[in-house]
């Protein structure tokens, strides 16, 4: 299963970071996971969020440049060996990873990692055959 | 020993004879003009059909301003007076909307033009005893092949090294006792910043004198430039459309530049009224080019502000001084010695669709040099959560600019909404360095 994610174009200025989180707040829009990619000039943040459409919306609004990207999360025991797991699923089967980020979630069990994948469909149905636990909304 | 004067009697031409000059040669350059489609319906409609219908100087007034689009607009060969086969040099220089502007010399107008030049560098006292590097521009700018032709005029010998790469310029300046540098302002300071990395101490070198121009500057940075190195700074001013360098010079007493009245009429005149200033007030520059047999230019307005020295030099040249460049009439910037206009980036900003239409060009100092750097904002369709595409989008803007300007730029991406917006009056352009 798939899940939506927010990426959002963020500039390096003091104070950008706090205006999606406020925009993202009052749209009563809880964050679930969430990630930061910066290069020198600018960044790009990315969130797993419970209503993606209505963050989106109130990120829009708010002036930010955004794109709504599909990826996997990927539940997994909270105990070692489990990541490792996923990843040699991944690589017997051929599916890239262009990054990946862990949630917020503290449930004491288990773990959810966010994955963005090259193919999303190919990598989807590897995660089936496999019986890995994905969610599609948090 | 450089001679007093180069050529003394035209150096020293009393004003009543030198107006007289001027006023024979006005005519000789006007009966050229009648020779050009361009300038043939311009003076025929204001009753000047053959030379002789310039009765005094004072006609010269009626006589409309020739401006930089005229000659954009009389491209190619427009305001070519001569035979095409009678041309042996062309130069450019690049502009705003692409087309270039082209001057046209014959043989006898680079001779005069190398004439003009020898009796500047003459001035500085530079002469056969004197290695002279030139690190200017060589190509279709003007700065670098006339100045090497009239340094070799003067008997120095040149070195054609051209701009960039100091490492090789310090070698060359030590393995060869260099005596004398055409460059501009800043490079000699950026140059002046290599020296110890390059284990060079300025005592061991053999510099006496620098020829700068090219890009205004300050008065305090040629007394930093002097100090620096233990030399003397000769400002130098000319354009590609009167030549290049050797319009005017300053001499020995570095006090402003000499104009030579013998091969151009110079008037300087309101920046808005368009009416002649007196001596001593600032306006710009408008040229009138004597002594071109192949592409004669009246009343050229420069976009360089200036003012007329009052009084003489006391160096007995009797030709008028004008005062450093203090800025141009129109918003052309001047990043390390290269012309640039802001609207030759947005050229190439608005032809990109990724981003939206608001720009800001930011110009700082970075140690010695000039530092360009240009801001776009992102549109939406840029934008796909992953850094690679920005990044290439930034690489790609920076080449075109790169390709149209001759400078290499830094290019930041900004999120929409967050440089100036395109409507009414906004300021696209942000100048940091220190102003004069």
């Amino acid at each position: 299963m798939k899940i939506q994610q927010i990426s959002v174009f963020l500039e390096n200025k003091t104070g950008r970071l706090a205006d999606v989180t406020r925009l993202i707040a009052s749209a009563g829009v809880n964050i679930r996971a969430i990630s930061i990619a910066d290069t020198a000039d600018f960044g790009i943040l990315r969130l797993i969020v419970d209503k993606p459409a209505e963050a989106a919306e109130a990120l829009t609004k708010g002036g930010f440049t955004t794109r709504m990207t599909d990826v996997l999360a990927i539940e997994i025991p909270d105990q070692p060996g489990s990541l490792a797991k996923v990843m040699e699923i991944f690589k017997e089967t051929g599916v890239n990873i262009e990054y990946l980020y862990a949630s917020l979630e503290k449930d004491c069990s288990t773990a959810v990692v966010i994955f963005k994948v090259e193919d999303i469909e190919h990598s989807t149905k590897i995660v089936e055959e496999h019986g890995l636990a994905t969610i599609d909304c948090f | 020993m450089a001679k007093r004067f180069w050529d003394e009697a035209a150096e020293t031409m009393a004003r009543p004879e030198l107006e007289a000059l001027q006023l024979e040669r006005l005519r000789e350059a006007v009966g050229q003009a009648l020779k050009t489609s361009f300038y043939k319906p311009r003076l025929e409609g204001i009753g000047i059909s053959s030379p002789g219908d310039v009765r005094s100087l004072a006609d010269l007034a009626r006589i409309p301003f020739t401006t930089k689009d005229d000659l954009r607009r009389a491209f190619p060969y427009g305001m070519l007076a001569a035979d095409r086969r009678d041309v042996v040099r062309m130069h450019a220089s690049s502009g705003t909307t692409g087309i270039p502007t082209v001057i046209y010399l014959t043989a006898g107008d680079v001779a005069r033009w190398t004439g003009f030049l020898a009796r500047s560098l003459n001035a500085t006292g530079a002469d056969s005893n004197d290695v002279f590097q030139n690190m200017m521009t060589y190509g279709l700018f003007t700065g670098g092949l006339g100045m090497h032709y009239g340094a070799e005029k003067v008997g120095m010998m040149v070195i054609p090294v051209g701009p960039g790469n100091a490492s090789r310029q310090l070698k060359l300046m030590k393995d060869f006792g260099t005596t004398t540098v055409h460059a501009t302002p800043s490079y000699l300071l950026h140059l002046h910043s290599k020296l110890a990395e390059e284990g060079i101490d300025p005592r061991d070198l053999e510099l006496k004198r620098a020829f700068c121009g090219a890009e205004p500057y300050s008065e305090d940075t040629r007394r930093k430039i002097e100090a620096l190195y233990g030399i003397e700074v000769f400002n130098s001013y000319g354009l590609s459309e009167m030549n290049g360098p050797g319009v005017a010079f300053e001499c020995e007493r570095r006090d402003g530049m000499h104009l030579w009245e013998d091969g151009y009429i110079l008037e300087i005149v309101d920046r808005d009224s368009l009416e002649g200033v007196k001596d001593g007030a600032m306006g710009e520059i408008v040229l009138t080019i004597l002594c071109r047999e192949a592409m004669p230019i009246l009343r050229y307005r420069t976009r360089d502000l200036s003012s007329v020295y009052p009084g003489e030099c006391p160096c007995g040249r009797t030709h008028r001084r004008i005062a450093r460049i203090m800025g141009r009439t129109d918003d052309m910037l001047i990043i390390n010695g290269i012309n640039v206009f802001p609207s030759q980036i947005e050229e190439v900003i608005m032809a990109m669709p990724e981003v939206g239409n608001n720009y800001l060009i930011l110009v700082e100092k970075d140690g010695a040099l000039d530092r360009l750097t240009v801001k776009v904002e992102i549109g939406p369709l840029a934008f796909a959560d992953d850094s690679r595409p920005l990044n290439a989008l930034r690489d790609r803007i920076r080449d075109r600019l790169q390709a149209s300007i001759s400078i290499n730029p830094r290019v930041e991406l900004h999120e929409p909404g967050m440089l100036p917006v395109s409507e009414g009056k906004a300021k696209r352009v942000v100048d940091e360095r220190t102003r004069i």
